[in-house]
């Protein structure tokens, strides 16, 4: 029997859709269909400023928006030369690790509610909600900061604001146990994820998994510590890596996941070192408020960069950072002129949904919802 | 951090693992390289991408094991009109690579890579699909993410943004 799920589900974490060629209760064949989020970015882009196409990147993935503006500018940091000050890096390493968490707690939280525990989402939801406020606070916005800019970040965090991620960082990791204390002794939780959606390491590598995905499958690889960026090389944190390749060890890699990040958090905040959050280039970086009223120069660079954007040297530069997902890649291509010539993003999803056939067939139906769930998909990413 | 200019001196770059394992192999398949922002990028001859692949992969030495991306680049109205592009990354060695195809405007089709890396499928069905580039022996070479009965291919450079109204 051919069984049509989705686009419409509420287990496919967005319009995703897969038809399935079932046996009785048992999956013969399954293909993921997508591009019902298609909104055509990687076009758009090409006929934006490069300062304009920050606000896009965090719409591809509303869960981890400061990744992608991350992932952005360093591709045209690195097109420019430009050399970022450490407190800006240092901002951004803590903002991208509350993104992590964040985005970790949305996919826990709708993962155990696929899978039949609600208690755990509400919790997580409880806690997203916080990091959510904070970023309100830093950027003026919940989910779709656009707070990184090319150079630096965009304004100076409010003060309080590190009080705040002080005290989160504080208790959250009491909160990590009691998620744990639901789920990873929870006899129902076990048998519905252990040794289910099971895939080995060779075909995670081949299908071009990353990210919790592949780590959970033993390939012991992470962006941030194999080839590091904004500062990454300066903290200390552990990469967890589990080696059955089912759904319970992609969770077991997530789980750890949110402690290290939380370590991360509390390391940025303690070494963050003083100074600008801005990269010294007039020609690029939009000067403060306070001296356009007062310079004539930082008023011109203003008017130039808001109303003919900044030249980027032709070339080409593929970034990747390891978001919450696996491997993010922004590939931006300049021909020397203030718009991107083509930017292209590597969505970590993407690749991951590949594996979804070789993790599904010959298995049973219910544990189709376990397998989408276990992969952390984002549809606005796959379809861009 | 000023920019260096790009280096594209073959004799300059040869001690990189993945260029002396394609010109040991058969220096005709590199046509051109260039040494750029740090990233290293090889143009490999249109008919030998495939073989190169699998030459990169089971490299004893630096295995480019890993597939990151493949996407393409349209150079309207230069020829040859295409670029198509393949970043490789190598596990083991934490390298990456950038391999490039290029192609002309006239049917513009390369060698599949899913025999090499499965996980190419999606990534060549994007790439068919927003600049129509055939890929010769790919499994299931329909369009993915714009609707089966669309007019075109919207990533081309002369194909308007906004679309045809």
């Amino acid at each position: 029997m051919i069984l049509n799920m989705g686009p419409q589900h509420p287990s496919t974490h967005g319009v995703l859709r897969v038809i399935l060629e079932i046996d009785g209760e048992t999956v013969v064949r399954l293909m993921p269909d997508i591009g019902y989020l298609h909104t055509g970015i990687e076009k758009t882009c090409e006929a934006k400023f490069y300062q304009q196409v920050v606000p896009l990147t965090d719409r591809i993935d509303y869960l981890c928006p400061m990744t992608n503006n991350l992932c952005y500018v360093l591709a045209v940091e690195k097109l420019l030369g430009l050399e970022i000050p450490p407190k800006a890096q240092w901002l951004r390493v803590c903002l991208n690790e509350l993104t992590r968490i964040n985005s970790h707690l949305v996919w826990l939280g709708t993962h155990a509610l696929d899978l039949g525990a609600m208690t755990v989402f509400l919790y997580c939801f409880r806690e997203r909600e916080e990091i959510l406020k904070m970023f309100e606070m830093i950027s003026g916005q919940r989910m779709m900061t656009s707070y990184f800019r090319v150079g630096g970040v965009a304004l100076e965090p409010p003060l309080g604001f590190f009080d705040r991620v002080r005290d989160f960082a504080g208790y959250f990791p009491e909160k990590v146990d009691e998620y744990e204390n639901l789920l990873t002794g929870n006899p129902i939780w076990l048998m519905r994820t252990k040794g289910v959606a099971r895939i080995t390491r060779e075909d995670a590598l081949a299908l071009g998994a990353s990210g919790p995905t592949l780590r959970g499958s033993g390939v012991d690889i992470d962006l941030r510590r194999d080839m590091p960026y904004s500062s990454y090389d300066k903290f200390q944190f552990k990469v967890p890596v589990s080696q059955e390749g089912d759904v319970f060890a992609r969770y077991m890699c997530r789980v750890q996941e949110l402690r290290e990040s939380i370590g991360i958090v509390r390391q940025a905040l303690d070494g963050m070192p003083e100074g600008a959050i801005k990269a010294d280039a007039p020609g690029v970086v939009l000067p403060d408020r306070e001296k356009m009223k007062t310079q004539m120069e930082s008023l011109i660079y203003h008017f130039k960069i808001i109303t003919e954007g900044f030249s980027v040297p032709a070339g080409e530069v593929y970034q990747g950072v390891e978001s919450p997902r696996g491997e993010m890649g922004y590939y931006v291509v300049s021909d020397g002129t203030a718009k991107p010539y083509r930017v292209h993003m590597r969505s970590a999803c993407f690749a991951n949904l590949q594996t979804l056939p070789s993790m599904c067939e010959g298995r049973l139906l219910a544990d189709v919802v376990a397998a989408i769930g276990s992969i952390d998909i984002v549809l606005g990413e796959i379809d861009r | 951090m000023a920019l260096n200019p790009a280096i594209t001196d073959l004799e300059q770059l040869k001690e990189h693992p993945a260029i002396a394992r394609l010109t040991s192999w058969n220096p005709a398949a590199v046509e051109e390289v260039k040494f750029d922002r740090e990233e290293m990028t090889i143009y490999v001859e249109r008919g030998a991408i495939r073989e190169a692949c699998v030459l990169l992969k089971e490299d004893q030495a630096c295995p480019f094991n890993f597939l990151s991306d493949i996407t393409c680049v349209d150079w309207y109205p230069r020829e040859p009109r295409f670029e198509v592009v393949y970043h490789l990354l190598s596990i083991p060695k934490k390298e990456r690579v950038r391999l490039k195809v290029r192609l002309n405007s006239s049917g513009p089709a390369v060698e599949s890579l899913t025999s090499v890396w499965p996980g190419a499928n999606f990534f060549e069905r994007e790439v068919f699909d927003l600049f129509g580039i055939r890929f010769t022996g790919h499994p299931y070479l329909r369009r993915i993410l714009m609707p089966e009965d669309w007019q075109g291919h919207p990533l081309r450079k002369d194909f308007p943004v906004e679309g045809y109204r």
